[in-house]
């Protein structure tokens, strides 16, 4: 459109009746719902379109709720040793016996002592039929490392194991061990987002909003930091935590390491983001209000652009729980007492392993899982965060 | 586009210089240094420990000198090409590292191509074909080459070859070829054996990289031009090659800036579980055994091959698009 005057010639066409300015926008019920709900509503209403992301999401939940009760869900206590039963391959859970309904059981174990190959060899002893046992007592635990108990959502037979996922080199039992370690392995992720999350906002927010020489100096920083291979990074921080630190802060140690290095491509969003916002007329407006760059950051720009933010961090996620596990299977994230599910691959670092005790490589099936699961609800999210285009 | 080159390579310094520091602070950080544990180790054991010769061997690499001053030192040795010393081997860090840097460069660059191959013609027919069967189930075996953990790829394949083959395919080469020089024979031995680590290595680099493909090409395939071309009657193929696959290409040049530490972080794990002769086992002996100057070194290269892979990729970029070879920076 210019703004030169219409040449006399151009004619058009002008309506006779009476307008009506209620005529036009007489919207249905639905309409009306649409387009008076906030953003935040439209983009859940976006999400639930979205039904791998949800099912993803659902999933995601059911595996955090998981670690707030790990102690009780796992038949055993993760350090339980049962040391006549080492390498125990998983053993199935039948509900039939000889054509009768028996409900859960599994069958007792034999075992015999190849002498030929040196190995423990296990069978199943169908004479013994043990029932499992449900809300039961079971192995003693402490809840969180604090309260004791005995309470299992389910027990091993009275004069048998349950070993459903097998057992390691020292007779521990594998499923409790892989639901323990989801603690360990699922906050990690949690922890290093959020100190990569603060950094990306406070760095990329300063970046972006005063420009100029800070922006400057930052970009060189990120240029810096995104030429690293982040694993050898990593590697090389976490060879410099002392070994006579303690597991726990060697734990959070971790973390910190993995959102250092992370920050950068968060931060490069928020920069951008707010270089974009802050010519807006909205913003000006603020200015010339006379609100403080804080307020005008946290209140004005921030909730613009948090919805994507939130969306790249799930997307992050995953990357930190595979460079902890890649760590620990190096040896050189967290170390025994503190399971995670990368401890536990550590000892399935041989092809013997492979050969011999395939089952030891289980904990990958959960790390599989929950990385997708965070790469599908991250793509959703991603979808969502913008409800009007 | 001289100026342009130029420039490009002046940014390079500063990136440099602030890398190296870096590396070596990190090289530094674990308390105490190899002598010292070189020395606690001869007391578990039980041998004497000549303090003299300690206190000899300490100056002799200024390991009592200030950190500026020993870094100063590294990367003016850096430049003139000595790598430092490296205590644990008793050798210059040159005669230890030997071909394993410039494997390690072989690999990557395998990988990118590999990446490059596989990703191409997928992220194309997903973009054609956008939410068909074949759609859904490429992208889902690109995302769970993404979210399968290298080393365990690696170690079941290890495994698989052994019983499917009955060869180890461990390790990048014959092992009569080891520490031979280099013929025609062994430059054959290692292509052989090179297929396994960049399958592994590439898994995880390639599902993203369709993605970005598919995105990309499916902005295209939307815009008006591509319309009007259907109108007028072109032929799909030609429609589909002559425009939109050459604007969605760019992405393809531009990514190798962060395809690159990807495949060098998985190279290095990867190569540990195969027991390859690159970097990745080496670095992982000398941050053990803190043996700083060859784990520095292989930091440095590490980085240095990314720095290297932007700065191409960033050339290149320039040769296809004249818009950045004119303003002077990408655009974003």
């Amino acid at each position: 459109m210019t703004d030169r005057p219409m040449p006399d010639e151009a004619r058009h066409y002008v309506a006779k009746g009476a307008f009506d300015p209620y005529g036009v926008d007489i919207l249905t019920p639905e309409q009306e719902r649409y387009y008076l709900a906030s953003q935040w509503k439209l983009m859940w209403w976006k999400f639930k379109r979205h039904r791998i992301a949800v099912i993803s999401g659902i999933i995601l939940l059911i595996f955090y709720a998981s670690i707030l009760v790990s102690e009780v869900l796992a038949p055993y206590n993760q350090h339980t040793r049962h040391t006549d039963y080492l390498f125990v391959p998983p053993q199935a859970v039948h509900l039939f016996h000889d054509g009768s309904f028996v409900g859960p059981f599994v069958y007792g174990l034999k075992t015999n002592l190849n002498m030929d190959v040196l190995k423990w060899e296990y069978a199943d002893d169908r004479s013994k039929v043990l029932p499992l046992r449900f809300f039961c007592m079971g192995d003693a635990y402490e809840f969180w490392g604090m309260i004791p108990g005995r309470f299992h959502l389910v027990c091993p037979p009275k004069g048998g194991q349950l070993f459903v996922l097998g057992t390691d080199r020292l007779g521990r039992d594998m499923l409790s061990r892989i639901l323990y370690g989801a603690r360990i392995s699922l906050t990690i992720g949690l922890i290093g987002i959020t100190v990569s999350f603060t950094l990306g906002i406070v760095i990329g927010g300063l970046a972006g909003y005063y420009g100029g020489w800070i922006d400057n100096i930052t970009q060189r920083i990120i240029e810096v930091f995104r030429s690293f291979p982040h694993l050898p990074l990593w590697m090389a921080l976490s060879a410099a935590l002392p070994v006579t630190w303690s597991p726990l802060v060697i734990y959070f140690g971790i973390t910190m390491i993995l959102g250092l290095l992370d920050w950068t491509g968060l931060a490069r969003a928020v920069r951008s983001k707010l270089l974009a916002l802050r010519e807006e007329d909205f913003c000006t407006a603020a200015q010339l209000m006379g609100a403080s760059p804080k307020r005008i950051i946290g209140r004005h720009l921030m909730p613009s652009f948090m919805s994507h933010l939130i969306a790249s961090a799930t997307l992050s996620i995953p990357s930190m729980i595979l460079g902890e596990t890649a760590l620990s299977f190096l040896g050189l994230g967290l170390r025994p007492p503190i399971t995670s599910w990368g401890v536990l691959l550590n000892e399935a670092q041989n092809i013997n392993v492979v050969a011999l005790y395939p089952w030891l490589m289980l904990p990958v099936v959960p790390v599989i899982v929950v990385v997708l699961a965070f790469n599908f609800l991250g793509d959703g999210l991603r979808d969502a965060a913008d409800p009007y285009k | 586009m001289l100026r342009y080159i130029v420039h490009r390579f002046l940014v390079m310094i500063p990136t440099l210089l602030a890398i190296s520091f870096i590396v070596f602070v990190i090289i530094q950080l674990p308390p105490g240094d190899y002598l010292e544990s070189y020395v606690a180790e001869l007391q578990a054991r039980g041998e004497g420990v000549d303090f003299d010769k300690v206190a000899f061997l300490r100056e002799q690499y200024g390991l009592d000198q200030p950190f500026m001053v020993q870094y100063a030192k590294w990367v003016f040795g850096l430049l003139q090409g000595d790598l430092g010393y490296s205590f644990e081997f008793n050798l210059p860090v040159n005669a230890v590292v030997g071909d394993r840097l410039w494997l390690t460069a072989l690999v990557s660059f395998a990988t990118i191509i590999f990446t490059w191959i596989v990703a191409f013609p997928i992220g194309v027919y997903s973009a054609t074909h956008q939410y068909s069967a074949a759609d859904h189930s490429l992208t889902f075996i690109g995302f769970l080459g993404l979210a399968t953990p290298n080393f365990l790829l690696a170690l079941v394949l290890l495994y698989l070859a052994n019983v499917w083959f009955g060869t180890s395919i461990g390790g990048l080469m014959d092992e009569r070829f080891i520490d031979q020089p280099w013929t025609m024979e062994k430059m054959m031995s290692i292509l052989a054996h090179l297929w396994i680590p960049v399958i592994v290595i590439g898994t995880s680099g390639t599902a993203g990289m369709i993605r970005r493909l598919r995105a990309n090409l499916l902005d295209e395939l939307q815009k008006q031009y591509v319309v009007t071309g259907r109108a007028k009657g072109l032929p799909p193929f030609k429609l589909l090659v002559k425009y939109p696959l050459r604007m969605s290409l760019n992405p393809f040049i531009a990514d190798i800036g962060s395809l690159l530490p990807e495949i060098i972080s998985g190279a290095a794990i990867v190569s540990v579980v195969l027991s390859l002769p690159t970097t990745g086992p080496m670095l992982l002996d000398a941050l053990r055994s803190q043996d700083m100057y060859l784990a520095g070194s292989f930091l440095m290269f590490m980085a240095l091959l990314t720095v290297l892979g932007v700065l191409v990729s960033d050339l290149l970029l320039a040769v296809l698009d004249p818009r950045i070879r004119l303003e002077g920076s990408a655009v974003k």
